[in-house]
C-alpha cells in the first residue's frame, strides 16, 4: 500500500512529466556516453589483451638487413629473452588485373613444420600453408574482402624485381596487422596495402635469404627491462645491419589502438560530467519551483507532525526517481550503442572477435554520479524548505518585491512598454536564476560548439594536408633509392607535366635519454608540389644546414632550436650524423622532420639519390600512366593523392570520429532540454499573471511576449556566453583527440559557432511554440481562482 | 453609445446556461437564466457558493462561453464571439477587478495602469485613474509595497482607466478589512455614478447590496429573485 506521500510523488512526477522526460534524457545522455564508452574501453583493452596473447604477440621487433638463422638462437640466449623467433618481412606489389595502380603489400614468413612460437595468424577462411609448397600463400582478410578475392584465387606478386604467381590458400588476420597502413602513409587503407604469409623457404628464394632472416622477433620475462634488452639486441645485430630493435609500444599499428583507447578513456571522463552538471541544473530548478509552490502544502505536513526528514525524504524520492530513470536508461542505451558501435570497432581493427562487455562498476558510477548530481541540486532547496516555519508557510506569499532588485535604467525605461517592463524586472528580479539558466544553456550549447568545432578541425587537417602540403596527383615510391636519373625517366613519361623529387630515410633520432624513430623527409628548394607547411599555412623554409622538427617531435625528443640533434641513418652505409636544430613547425599530421635534400644527401654522401617523387599528371592520360608505373621495376608503389585523402576521411569519421557525431546529437539535446525546461518554469510560474493578462484583454501574442521575450532574453545571453565556453571546451576536445598520428588544430571556426546558435535559437522557438500552446490552453477563470 | 430613445440594456440575456463535464459528472452552473441588465446601473449579485453568479460573471466579461442561450451586450452577441473577438470585445469593453486583485507584481502602480491603457483604444492618463482612487502619491510602488486595500484599488484604477462600458468585480472585498473593504466599494460606487459605467459586484457580503441599484439573488444556478432598489446609500454607511 503506498502512503499518501507517495501516491502524491508519482502524480507529481505524472504532473512534470515533460520536465521530467527532459531531464532524464540529459542523465540518460552522459550515462549513455560513460556506460558505452567505458564499454568500449573496457572491451578494446580485453580484447586486444586477449588476441595478442593467444597469438602471441612479440613484444620486441628487431629487424636487420640479414642475419645468419643460428643468430635466433644467440638472441634466445639473452638474458631475460623467453622466445625469439626469426622471420623474413619484405615489401612487394601485387598486381591486380581491375587495378591500373600497383598495390603494395608486405610479404611475412612462417616456419614450415610448425606453428610459429610468435605473431601466429588466425585463420578466417581456406587451411593453413602446407609445408615445401612454394606458390602458396595466405591473404590478409580485409584486403581480400576489398577485392573480392578467396581462396582458391591465384594473384601476381612482384618481389624483389620479378614476378610470382602465387595461390591463395587461406585468409588470415594478425594481431600485428590490426591496423595497416602502406609504409610511409598514416592512414589504413584495405584497398591498397595487403599482407601475404608465405612459406619461410619460398620467401627466402625470393630474396636471396637463404638460412637468414631479416627480422628477429622475441618475448621478454617481466625481470628485464626491455629498453635494457634492446640495447643489447641493437649491439648483438649491429654487425649483420641491425636497423635499431623496437618494442611494441613503437609499433605502429599496436600505437594506433592504444591511442584510441586513450582518446575513448579521456573522452569518457571529461564529456560525461558536464551533462550531469547540466541535469542537476535543472534538477535544482525543477525542485525549487516544486518547493516554492508547494509551501502551504509543506506548511501543512509540518503541522501535521511531519517531520523535515519525512517531508526531504518525500522531495528527495522525486528526485532519485528522476535520477534513477534517467540513469537506467542511460544504461541501456550505453549497452545498445556499445553493441552497435563493436560490430564497427571489429571491422575497423580486423579483431578476430570483439565482445562488447561493460564493467559493472561503469554501471555503478553511472548510477551513483547520476544521483549524486541529483541530490546535490535538490539539497540546496531542500534546505530552504526546512527552514520553512509551518505557520508562515500556511499564509499566502506577498507579492514577490521588485522595489528592491535592479533597476531598468530611466532612460531604456521611457521607451520601453509595459510587458517588456515585465519580461525585464522578472530578469533582473532573479539575476541569480536567470544567470543559471543563462550557463544551463551556453553549457549545452558550448558542447555543440566543441563538438563542431573540433569537427571542422578534422576537415581542416585534411583540407591541410592534401589542398595545401601535398598538391601532387600521384607519389611514386622507390624500392631503393635511386639516382637522379630516375626523375628523368618519370619526367619522360607521357602525361606527366612536373615531378619533384624527395627523399625519405628512416631514422632513429637522439637527444641524449630521448630517442624517437622515424623518418626525415628531404625535400627539394622551393617545392610547389609537396611543401612542408606550419600552422598557419606558411611554407617552412628549409635550411642549407640542418634540421626543421615538428613541434610534437620537439616535444618528445625535449629539444630547442639551436641545440644539436644526433641522427642514426638505417639505410645505406647508416651513418651517425650530428645537425643543429633549426626551427620547430607547426604541423598537424605524424611528428616529420624536414631537411633539404642536397643537405640530406651530402650528409649521407649520397649526392643526387632519390626515394621518390611527387608528380603532377594529366588525368586525361593517368590510366596508361599508371599501367607504365605498374610495369617499372623500380616502383615499389603509387599513392593517389584523392585514395589517400578518402582513407584519412575515412578514419575521422569512424571510430572515435564516429563519437563526435553521437556527442553532437546529444548536445543538440541538452541545450534543447535546457531551453525547454526553463521556459516551462517560468511558465509555471507566471500562469496566473499570463491569466490576468488574458483578461484584461491583451492578446495571446502580446500574452505570449511576456514570457517568451524572457526565453528570447535568456537565450540571447546565452549565446556569447556559450561562445566563450565553447571556445575552452573545444581546446580541451580538441588536446583529447590528438593524437601522435594526427594533431587536432585549435581553430577557431565561425560555422560552428553560428550553427551551434542556431541549434539554441531553434530550440527556444520550439519550446516557444510548444509553450504558446499552453498560453492558448490557459484556463481564464481557474487560473484567476488558484492563489499562489 | 446609449440610444436614449429606445434604450438598449447593457445586457440582455436570454435562457442562458452553462454545463461543466458531461453524464452523471455534469454540473449545470447555469440553467437557463433570463435577466436584463440597464446601462449605467450598479448591480449586486448575491448566493452561496456555487450558485452560479461567477459563472454569469465569467460569461458577461467574456471569459467563458455559454453552453446554450443568448447573452447580448447592447447590440453584440457575445455567444456567437469566437476567442479573437472575445478578447477584443474584453480590450474594448471590460474592466475586471479580482478577489486577489491580479496585479503584475512586477510591474509599479503606474505601470499596472498602463498596462492597459496601452492598448486601450480611448483610456484616460493612468495617473488620473489612480488618483480617481486616491492612489495619486503611490505612483510608482510596486505591488510588494503596497497594502492589501491599496492593491485592490490599484487594480480598480487598473479596471476603468480604459473607460470601460462595463466593470466586472469578482468578491473585490473577499481578502479586505471591512474599513478597507469600504473604501474599495465607494471607489466602485464613484467610477459608477461619475463616469456612468456599468458596474456588476459579485460578493458574498450581502450588506453590499444597500449601495445597489439592483440586487440579483442567485440559488442552484437559477436567479431566485431580482430587487430594484430605488433608494442606494452611499458605501460609507455600509456596515458588515
Amino acid at each position: 500500500m503506498l502512503s499518501p506521500l507517495d501516491k502524491k510523488l508519482f502524480r507529481d512526477l505524472w504532473r512534470v512529466k515533460g520536465q521530467a522526460i527532459a531531464i532524464m534524457l540529459v542523465i540518460a545522455s552522459g550515462v549513455t556516453l560513460m556506460v558505452m564508452m567505458d564499454g568500449m574501453v573496457n572491451s578494446l583493452t580485453d580484447t586486444r589483451d586477449t588476441y595478442y596473447e593467444r597469438y602471441r604477440l612479440a613484444e620486441v621487433f628487431a629487424p636487420v638487413k640479414r642475419a645468419p638463422a643460428h643468430m635466433v638462437d644467440r638472441v634466445a640466449d639473452l638474458d631475460g629473452v623467453l622466445v625469439a623467433e626469426g622471420r623474413i618481412n619484405a615489401a612487394g606489389q601485387i598486381n591486380l588485373p581491375r587495378i591500373d595502380v600497383p598495390v603494395r603489400m608486405q610479404a611475412v614468413s612462417l616456419p614450415e613444420h610448425r606453428q610459429p612460437d610468435l605473431n601466429a595468424v588466425y585463420l578466417s577462411a581456406g587451411r593453413h600453408l602446407q609445408a615445401n609448397q612454394r606458390d602458396e600463400v595466405l591473404l590478409l582478410e580485409s584486403f581480400a574482402r576489398e577485392h573480392e578475392l578467396t581462396p582458391g584465387d591465384r594473384m601476381t606478386v612482384t618481389m624483389n624485381g620479378a614476378r610470382h604467381q602465387f595461390h591463395i590458400v587461406g585468409l588470415a588476420q594478425s594481431p600485428e596487422f590490426l591496423y595497416t597502413t602502406p609504409p610511409g602513409e598514416l592512414v589504413p587503407d584495405e584497398a591498397r596495402f595487403a599482407v601475404v604469409w608465405m612459406n619461410q623457404k619460398a620467401l627466402a628464394a625470393v630474396f636471396d635469404l637463404d638460412g637468414a632472416v631479416n627480422e628477429i622477433l622475441l618475448r621478454t620475462s617481466r625481470d628485464v627491462s626491455v629498453t635494457g634488452t634492446i640495447i643489447e639486441l641493437d649491439r648483438l645485430l649491429n654487425p649483420y645491419g641491425g636497423l635499431g630493435a623496437y618494442s611494441l609500444d613503437d609499433h605502429l599499428s599496436n600505437r594506433f589502438i592504444v591511442d584510441e583507447i586513450n582518446s575513448l578513456r579521456v573522452s569518457s571522463r571529461t564529456v560525461p560530467p558536464v551533462f550531469l552538471g547540466v541535469a542537476a541544473f535543472l534538477l535544482y530548478i525543477v525542485i525549487s519551483r516544486m518547493v516554492q509552490v508547494e509551501r502551504e502544502q509543506i506548511g501543512l505536513l509540518k503541522a501535521f507532525g511531519y517531520s523535515n526528514v519525512e517531508i526531504g525524504g518525500h522531495y528527495f524520492k522525486f528526485v532519485v526517481l528522476i535520477a534513477a530513470g534517467g540513469a537506467l536508461l542511460g544504461c541501456l542505451m550505453g549497452v545498445w550503442l556499445g553493441h552497435s558501435l563493436s560490430g564497427f570497432y571489429q571491422l575497423y581493427y580486423k579483431f578476430p572477435f570483439l565482445v562488447f562487455s561493460v564493467d559493472p562498476s561503469a554501471f555503478v558510477i553511472g548510477f551513483v554520479s547520476s544521483v549524486a548530481a541529483a541530490s546535490a541540486a535538490s539539497l540546496l532547496v531542500l534546505r530552504r524548505a526546512f527552514n520553512l516555519p509551518a505557520a508562515e508557510a500556511m499564509r499566502p506569499p506577498a507579492p514577490p518585491d521588485y522595489s528592491a532588485s535592479l533597476q531598468i535604467p530611466k532612460p531604456v525605461s521611457a521607451w520601453l512598454d509595459q510587458p517588456s517592463r515585465m519580461m525585464l524586472r522578472s530578469v533582473l528580479r532573479q539575476p541569480a536564476r536567470a544567470m543559471l539558466a543563462t550557463l544551463g544553456i551556453a553549457a549545452g550549447m558550448s558542447l555543440s560548439v566543441a563538438m563542431l568545432s573540433v569537427m571542422s578541425a578534422f576537415d581542416r587537417t585534411i583540407s591541410l594536408s592534401f589542398d595545401v602540403i601535398d598538391r601532387s596527383d600521384v607519389t611514386v615510391t622507390f624500392i631503393e633509392p635511386l639516382g637522379s636519373s630516375a626523375t628523368f625517366s618519370l619526367q619522360s613519361l607521357d602525361g606527366v607535366f612536373k615531378v619533384e623529387p624527395f627523399r625519405a630515410v628512416s631514422v632513429l633520432m637522439r637527444n641524449g635519454v630521448h630517442d624517437y624513430r622515424g623518418s626525415i623527409t628531404a625535400l627539394s628548394e622551393n617545392p610547389a608540389l609537396y611543401r612542408a607547411v606550419d600552422v598557419s599555412m606558411q611554407a617552412i623554409d628549409l635550411p642549407t644546414e640542418g634540421i626543421v622538427l615538428s613541434r610534437s617531435l620537439a616535444e618528445q625528443l625535449a629539444i630547442l632550436p639551436g641545440q644539436w640533434l644526433t641522427i642514426e641513418i638505417r639505410e645505406g652505409r647508416r651513418p651517425v650524423i650530428e645537425v643543429p636544430v633549426i626551427s620547430i613547425a607547426d604541423t598537424l599530421l605524424g611528428s616529420p622532420a624536414f631537411m633539404s635534400i642536397e643537405t640530406l644527401n651530402r650528409l649521407l654522401k649520397e649526392p643526387g639519390r632519390v626515394s621518390g617523387a611527387y608528380l603532377s599528371i594529366d588525368q586525361q592520360q593517368s590510366q596508361r600512366l599508371y599501367r607504365q608505373l605498374k610495369d617499372m621495376p623500380a616502383v615499389a608503389g603509387v599513392t593517389l593523392r584523392e585514395e589517400s585523402r578518402s582513407a584519412i576521411r575515412e578514419v575521422m569519421d569512424t571510430g572515435a570520429g564516429a563519437m563526435r557525431f553521437i556527442m553532437t546529437a546529444i548536445a543538440a539535446v541538452i541545450s534543447f532540454g535546457v531551453v525547454y525546461n526553463t521556459a516551462r518554469i517560468s511558465f509555471a510560474e507566471r500562469a496566473r499573471d499570463l491569466a490576468s493578462l488574458r483578461v484584461l484583454g491583451l492578446s495571446r501574442s502580446e500574452t505570449g511576449f511576456v514570457l517568451l521575450g524572457e526565453l528570447a532574453l535568456i537565450a540571447l545571453l546565452a549565446l556569447p556566453v556559450g561562445c566563450l565556453l565553447g571556445y575552452f571546451l573545444t581546446s580541451l576536445i580538441a588536446e583529447a583527440f590528438s593524437t601522435d598520428l594526427y594533431r587536432i588544430p585549435m581553430a577557431f571556426v565561425p560555422a560552428s559557432y553560428g550553427l551551434a546558435m542556431l541549434a539554441v535559437v531553434v530550440a527556444a522557438v520550439v519550446s516557444g511554440i510548444l509553450l504558446q500552446r499552453d498560453i492558448h490552453r490557459l484556463d481564464l477563470v481557474t487560473a484567476l481562482k488558484i492563489r499562489e | 453609445m446609449v440610444d436614449k430613445q429606445q434604450p438598449l440594456p447593457a445586457f440582455n440575456v436570454i435562457g442562458l446556461t452553462r454545463q461543466y463535464g458531461e453524464g452523471a459528472a455534469a454540473v449545470h452552473a447555469l440553467q437557463g437564466l433570463d435577466l436584463q441588465i440597464p446601462a449605467s446601473t450598479l448591480v449586486v449579485l448575491l448566493g452561496p457558493s456555487g450558485s452560479g453568479k461567477s459563472t454569469l460573471l465569467n460569461i458577461m466579461g467574456g471569459l467563458d462561453h455559454a453552453s446554450s442561450g443568448e447573452c447580448w451586450f447592447f447590440d453584440q452577441a457575445l455567444h456567437q464571439f469566437s476567442e479573437k473577438a472575445l478578447t477584443q470585445y474584453r480590450r474594448q469593453n471590460v474592466g475586471f477587478v479580482f478577489q486577489f486583485y491580479n496585479l503584475m507584481p512586477s510591474l509599479t502602480a503606474r505601470e499596472n495602469v498602463e498596462l492597459v491603457t496601452e492598448i486601450a483604444d480611448s483610456p484616460m492618463a493612468a495617473d488620473e485613474a489612480l488618483a480617481l482612487v486616491g492612489l495619486d502619491h503611490r505612483l510608482d510602488h510596486f505591488p510588494a509595497q503596497l497594502s492589501g486595500g491599496e492593491q485592490q484599488r490599484v487594480a480598480i484604477a487598473r479596471a476603468i482607466a480604459k473607460n470601460p462600458t462595463l466593470l466586472l468585480c469578482d468578491e473585490p472585498t473577499g481578502a479586505l478589512d471591512s474599513a478597507t473593504g469600504r473604501t474599495v466599494l465607494k471607489v466602485l460606487q464613484q467610477v459608477n455614478q461619475q463616469l456612468g459605467t456599468t458596474v456588476l459586484i459579485v460578493t458574498h457580503a450581502a450588506a453590499t447590496a444597500e449601495m445597489a441599484d439592483r440586487v440579483i439573488h442567485f440559488a442552484d444556478g437559477k436567479i431566485r429573485e431580482v430587487i430594484e432598489n430605488s433608494a442606494p446609500v452611499s458605501a460609507e454607511q455600509i456596515v458588515w
